[in-house]
């Protein structure tokens, strides 16, 4: 069996910073890893390969450095990966990158048959979750999102049995292959890499596609051009006209303080004291 | 790659829209609902789509796609009473639980043939299964997550705001020359409005041409929730939030005191479920929950935007940070500058002596 995992690479949030002077991202020194949605996808794909054989490729669009977040990938155990990258992909939405990674889905389908597709439920720069739901649909691939668990995978007669977090409960939906799933996050873990893995995913000869490789040629569906949505600014919020009315004793005695602060609370704000008098 | 990714344009690009697109008119509210209940954000968004609605001088739709019944009805009904002037309404047993495929085609049945400007749906799990797949099959943009929905007087196309970089700047989208300008906006995000009883409004039936035979995800079984001991955090009405700040997990206990004594549910900033010091059910800010409670205290918090924007609508905010630049003090109400270990089980005894005097009173 043969599932392909489509991975992005991401700055690490948590340690991106806003230069407190100028409001711009201050970029530099700001790793870059796999975004941690995607590992979810990455590891479910690499269970099924234990149980059921077969391989893992790993996808990914995005600018040369991107290669990292591959070879990552294939330390953790995946089997072969490709780098989608070409300048005429710069400034894609999710529209225009969901239509360049069909295509290079398409692609890898004639080479070997693809049964899965994975991604992780959505990525922790752009928040959208939208991309693997438009490869599913431009693919007409059954969508399966917010998968929790695969119940069950029967590759002969080609059907799946899987949990997906609803609103409110989880359904129990059967399906059929090939289709995509997007995995929800805290469903496993992720194994360590082997030592083998590591030093073959270091050696590996990652193969790089661009447009024309990944069978695209209508430059106009792609990149900038092929996307409906622009950013027309980006902006710091505006802070609150006041700040905070800062709470100060003169003793300093934390006591105190909170005597102070209720005090003032319940003197500016009716709703919360009588929130408080609910719980009296 | 996403929209997170591009630079804003250099100058602003004019939209100029096809003349088959000046057609589209209206402003849509998908009404999502699971189980026999609205969900509570898409009458959220009726109160956002109605502004955006009377600023266009455009009328607000509800779109219901349901299987066949009483409920549906009332569905639409609760629609007008939350600003709705119209429901579409497509009833088909295939829609009787949500799945992506009958949905899908439902819902984009309906743009192609009524033709609305402006698409709205929940950012719940199915808001965004649904939303994606759609924005892909009509190939416009969709901008998910907005924290703010406007319309540009200038040539009347949907503004979009929402937070970028991880949260740390806003960011606005515009859609260039496609129709409908598509949006996701989070439960909680916007403020509920008022319920008009008896108001109502026309409903328009459109049936969907399809068979269950047609498609091949199947429900087996729906297993709900044991919501009784699941946070609540999006619907609780004070909250005590802990951060980084705070040092270790075993200090996060000093905010659980508190939130016993106050009868509150407990938060935290996205590090501190990272760690795994608390679950993620109980994250507040841009990836985790919204939230809108009268009485929100942040103790150990910096107040990144990713956070802020999952909070900001509380009515009171309270901040203790040892840091008295932390970027928290700008936006709450009151702060402390201290040490949160000592300030918060002082608080919690103050507060303690504050419930027996509002009981005294009775």
């Amino acid at each position: 069996m043969h599932s392909v995992v489509c991975i992005k690479q991401v700055p690490d949030s948590a340690q991106i910073r806003v230069h407190p002077v100028t409001n711009t991202i201050m970029r530099q020194g700001v790793p870059a890893i796999i975004n941690p949605y995607d590992l979810f996808a990455l590891e479910e794909a690499l269970r099924l390969k234990d149980r059921f054989g077969g391989k893992v490729t790993v996808i990914t669009m995005g600018p040369p450095q991107a290669e990292t977040a591959l070879r990552k990938a294939l330390s953790f155990g995946a089997d072969d990966a490709i780098l989608i990258t070409d300048k005429a992909f710069a400034g894609a939405d999710t529209l225009a990158t969901s239509y360049a990674l069909a295509a290079a889905l398409r692609k890898l389908n004639e080479l070997t048959p693809v049964d899965l597709v994975f991604t992780g439920k959505q990525t922790i720069d752009g928040d959208t979750a939208q991309v693997g739901p438009g490869i599913a649909k431009r693919l007409e691939l059954q969508l399966l999102t917010y998968v929790s668990r695969i119940v069950e995978l029967d590759l002969d007669q080609r059907t799946i049995v899987v949990e997906r977090r609803a609103e409110g409960g989880v359904q129990v939906l059967k399906s059929s292959t090939p289709c995509l799933i997007t995995m929800l996050e805290g469903t496993n873990q992720m194994r360590f890499g082997t030592m083998p893995d590591m030093f073959r995913a270091a050696r590996y000869e990652l193969q790089q596609w661009d447009r024309t490789a990944a069978g695209i040629d209508d430059v106009t569906k792609i990149g900038l051009k092929g996307s409906p949505t622009i950013v027309s600014k980006v902006f710091t919020p505006t802070p609150r006209a006041k700040k905070a009315e800062m709470i100060t004793v003169e003793n300093g005695k934390p006591a105190d303080l909170a005597v102070e602060l209720i005090a003032r609370i319940t003197k500016s704000f009716p709703t919360v004291e009588k929130e408080l008098a609910k719980r009296a | 790659m996403s929209e997170e990714t591009q630079a804003p344009a250099k100058k602003k690009r004019k939209i100029v829209l096809d003349e088959r697109l000046q057609a589209y008119k209206g402003v849509w509210v998908f009404v999502e609902h699971e189980r026999g209940h609205i969900h509570p954000v898409s009458l959220e968004l009726l109160g956002e789509g109605r502004k955006l609605a009377d600023s266009l001088g455009a009328e607000l739709a509800g779109v219901v796609l349901s299987a066949p019944g009483d409920e549906a009805k009332e569905y639409c009904n609760t629609a007008f009473e939350y600003g709705a002037d119209l429901c579409y309404l497509m009833q088909n047993e295939v829609l009787r639980d949500y799945r992506n495929d009958p949905f899908t085609r439902g819902l984009t049945e309906l743009v192609n043939t009524y033709q609305p400007e402006i698409l709205l749906l929940g950012a719940t799990t199915q808001g965004r299964d649904l939303a994606g797949s759609v924005a892909t099959t009509l190939k416009t943009g969709l901008t998910a997550d907005c924290t703010g929905l406007e319309i540009d007087p200038e040539n009347r196309s949907l503004l979009s705001t929402r937070p970028t970089f991880g949260g740390s700047l806003l960011c606005t989208i515009v859609t260039l020359n496609y129709r409908p300008q598509m949006a996701t906006v989070r439960p909680r995000v916007m403020a509920m409005p008022e319920q008009q009883p008896g108001r109502s409004g026309r409903i328009i039936e459109h049936p969907l041409a399809m068979v269950e035979t047609d498609i091949v995800t199947k429900v087996l079984e729906f297993i709900a929730d044991d919501t009784r001991d699941k946070p609540q955090l999006p619907f609780a009405d004070i909250i005590v939030a802990g951060g980084r700040g705070l040092g270790k997990p075993e200090n996060f206990q000093l905010i659980w005191d508190l939130a016993r004594v106050l009868g509150a549910e407990v938060g935290g900033s996205r590090p501190v479920v990272q760690a795994g010091w608390l679950e993620l059910d109980r994250q507040v800010g841009q990836s985790g929950k919204t939230v809108r409670p009268k009485l929100y205290i942040a103790a150990g918090i910096s107040g990144a935007i990713q956070h802020r924007v999952g909070m900001e609508s509380a009515d009171c905010i309270i901040a203790i940070n040892n840091d008295p630049n932390a970027p928290i003090f700008d936006f709450a109400h009151y702060g402390i500058v201290g040490d949160a270990m000592t300030i918060l089980p002082a608080l919690t005894e103050a507060f303690r002596q504050k419930l027996a005097t509002l009981k005294q009173a009775g």
